[in-house]
């Protein structure tokens, strides 16, 4: 199978699995007893406690483990809400992950204010429109750094510095950024970030949140006080050893992996944006996450060309992958100015390390024949559509 | 989440049947929209002697459902009298496709009701029936709805028993009112049932506004 979803899950690496497998068999012990195996444990956690928190500049007490992005995320908002209770104003972005999306949403539930910055043409965030937004009663900016579906790559750093300048805290989602570009605490000057294992290669189910040390979300489950109090309950020892190695892999190899991956990517987009009334969305292929791109077919319908493909051995993903159960269109894409009828025909391709130029090769060829296919059958008449659009070009505008 | 196929779904995708324009067709219809992803085109040939459907063609914007309900909807409709396909329901779509996932029943519904009035049109043309007496009131907009999927449960609104109000407004002409229960794992649905009602509703002449209201059940 060609594997083109990498912004989903990605495939383990060797290395990483090797280095997991004692952690189920003879090393099993649990990191709170105080016997050897359970000493073996702990080390095995600082160990990658060390490698993950080293590889974003943060010190190895800010970073704690969680089962994922999506909890990291919810300990985040929901868990900085609860730290904070007089400020009752929550800022985001309109292009999150559903994890942001639907913790904002139980808080508006609850009373709170959500603000929802608009996004410009390609997902950029406009500082300007937080400058405005931002007030004494923000506890909390949340916005993703690097976007799941489009790619768009957010100027973190700025947004951060607004945040601050009335007290509130910021909190990134890096759960695609991780291993795919410099991502340094420091750097970025922010408070809160959410990583996950499964997209650089690692196992699922297993996460991180960095804290920085005075800006402490309040926990959202009781129990014994593992992850600095975190987070309560046994650690998953044998994942969170692979993600330590996969962060440490992911960040010495980043250079030549991207050197690998940033041609194919655009070759791919080269090669699709020869399909006639087909668009991109999202920025240029060289300024956006490593290894994504987003593409509309103008005329047919999403799921029709995944299946198709999917019949001929590959494997792309239908907006975000999340979403295709709910039969809306994505939220991200219509944040960005796509109608509806563009949404429906938008298809993610996202590469890894492992995927080559033959295989680009293969899926630029199949995705014609595809979308010829789809389109002698299309019921949808191009006309009306033309007409109220004035034209479509590859490119979109900011 | 994945969402699992029949075979013969899957069959009837990847090498769907009578697919295509017929050239003078009697009667075409056009059920669903673009916007809503889900679209499909019929032309007929109907037999004025017999009132047998002779041949019917499709062609679809849609998901690998709504392809593989249009092409299946097509071979059951070939060689049918206009009355066997007034008597057609979803279920038989479905039953044809070794059944679908709840959430893509409505593209069986989409798929009859696309030869239905496919048919209906053609009996206007031979001056059979009268069109346009549908009138607006609360009957009608009920029946409507009838054709309106909840795709948590797989059922229509009416069966689910989810509608909790019908109001045609009497200040506003062409306004109606829609209230419709709803619980908390069906409320990701709720932005597709509404576009649904929309779609459905606007097809009765007169309507000019629609408004949905969901209330939860408590």
């Amino acid at each position: 199978m060609i594997y083109f979803d990498n912004n989903d899950t990605t495939q383990l690496h060797p290395d990483i699995l090797e280095k997991m497998i004692p952690f189920f068999t003879e090393k099993f012990g649990n990191p709170a007893s105080l016997h050897n195996l359970g000493l073996e444990a702990e080390s095995a956690i600082d160990e990658a406690r060390l490698q993950i928190s080293g590889a974003i500049g943060a010190k190895p007490k800010e970073l704690i483990f969680t089962s994922g992005a999506t909890e990291s995320n919810n300990l985040a908002i929901l868990g900085a809400a609860r730290a904070r209770p007089n400020k009752k104003h929550l800022i985001i972005s309109s292009v999150e992950h559903a994890s942001v999306l639907n913790a904002a949403k139980r808080l508006e539930k609850d009373g709170y204010r959500i603000t929802r910055l608009p996004v410009d043409g390609q997902g950029f965030v406009n500082p300007d429109s937080l400058r405005d937004a931002i007030d004494e009663d923000a506890f909390l900016v949340s916005i993703l750094i690097a976007n799941h579906e489009i790619g768009v790559i957010q100027d973190v750093k700025t947004l951060a510095e607004i945040a601050h300048s009335k007290g509130a805290w910021f909190h990134t989602d890096a759960a695609q950024a991780l291993g795919k570009m410099p991502f340094n605490v420091e750097d970025l000057g922010i408070d809160l970030a959410s990583f996950n294992a499964h997209k650089l290669h690692g196992p699922k189910g297993i996460g991180a949140m960095f804290v920085r040390r005075k800006n402490r979300p309040k926990r959202l489950m009781e129990g014994a006080p593992q992850e600095f109090d975190l987070r309560p309950g046994t650690e998953n020892v044998p994942a969170i050893v692979g993600f330590g190695l996969a962060v440490e892999i992911a960040v010495r190899d980043l250079n030549e992996v991207e050197s690998h991956i940033r041609p194919l990517q655009e070759k791919l987009a080269q090669g699709l944006a020869e399909i006639d009334n087909s668009m991109l969305n999202g920025p240029p292929p060289d300024e956006r996450l490593l290894g994504n791109l987003n593409i509309t077919f103008l005329y047919i319908e999403g799921e029709a060309i995944l299946m198709h493909l999917a019949h001929r051995g590959i494997g792309v993903s239908s907006g975000s992958a999340c979403s295709s159960k709910s039969l809306v269109p994505s939220e991200v894409l219509t944040a960005i100015g796509l109608i509806h009828e563009e949404a429906h025909g938008a298809i993610r391709f996202s590469l890894s390390r492992y995927n080559t130029e033959a295989e680009v090769d293969t899926v630029i060829e199949s995705v014609k024949v595809v979308v010829d296919l789809l389109r002698s059958m299309t019921a949808f008449i191009p006309e009306v559509h033309s007409e109220k659009k004035g034209g479509t070009s590859f490119y979109r505008k900011r | 989440m994945a969402i699992k196929y029949s075979q013969k779904v899957i069959q009837h995708f990847t090498s769907p049947q009578n697919v295509g324009d017929l050239k003078d067709p009697d009667a075409v219809s056009t059920e669903g929209s673009a916007a809503c992803g889900d679209m499909i085109t019929y032309s007929m040939k109907i037999n004025s002697e017999t009132r047998i459907v002779e041949d019917v063609m499709f062609k679809s914007f849609g998901c690998a459902s709504n392809i593989a309900t249009a092409s299946v909807a097509t071979v059951l409709a070939k060689g049918k009298s206009i009355d066997d396909i007034k008597a057609l329901k979803h279920a038989d779509l479905t039953d044809a496709l070794d059944g679908l996932p709840a959430v893509k029943l409505h593209c069986s519904v989409l798929a009859i009701d696309g030869l239905k009035s496919a048919v209906r049109q053609w009996e206007v043309s031979q001056g059979l029936i009268e069109n346009g007496h549908v009138i607006l009131n609360k009957e009608t907009v009920h029946k409507f709805l009838n054709g309106v999927i909840n795709p948590h449960t797989g059922e229509n609104l009416i069966e689910a028993n989810m509608i909790r109000r019908i109001l045609i407004e009497e200040e506003e002409e062409g306004h109606v009112f829609i209230e419709i229960r709803i619980t908390d794992e069906e409320e990701m649905f709720a932005p597709n049932i509404d576009e649904e009602i929309r779609e459905k509703l606007e097809e009765i002449p007169g309507v000019r506004k629609v408004l949905v209201q969901f209330k939860h059940k408590i």
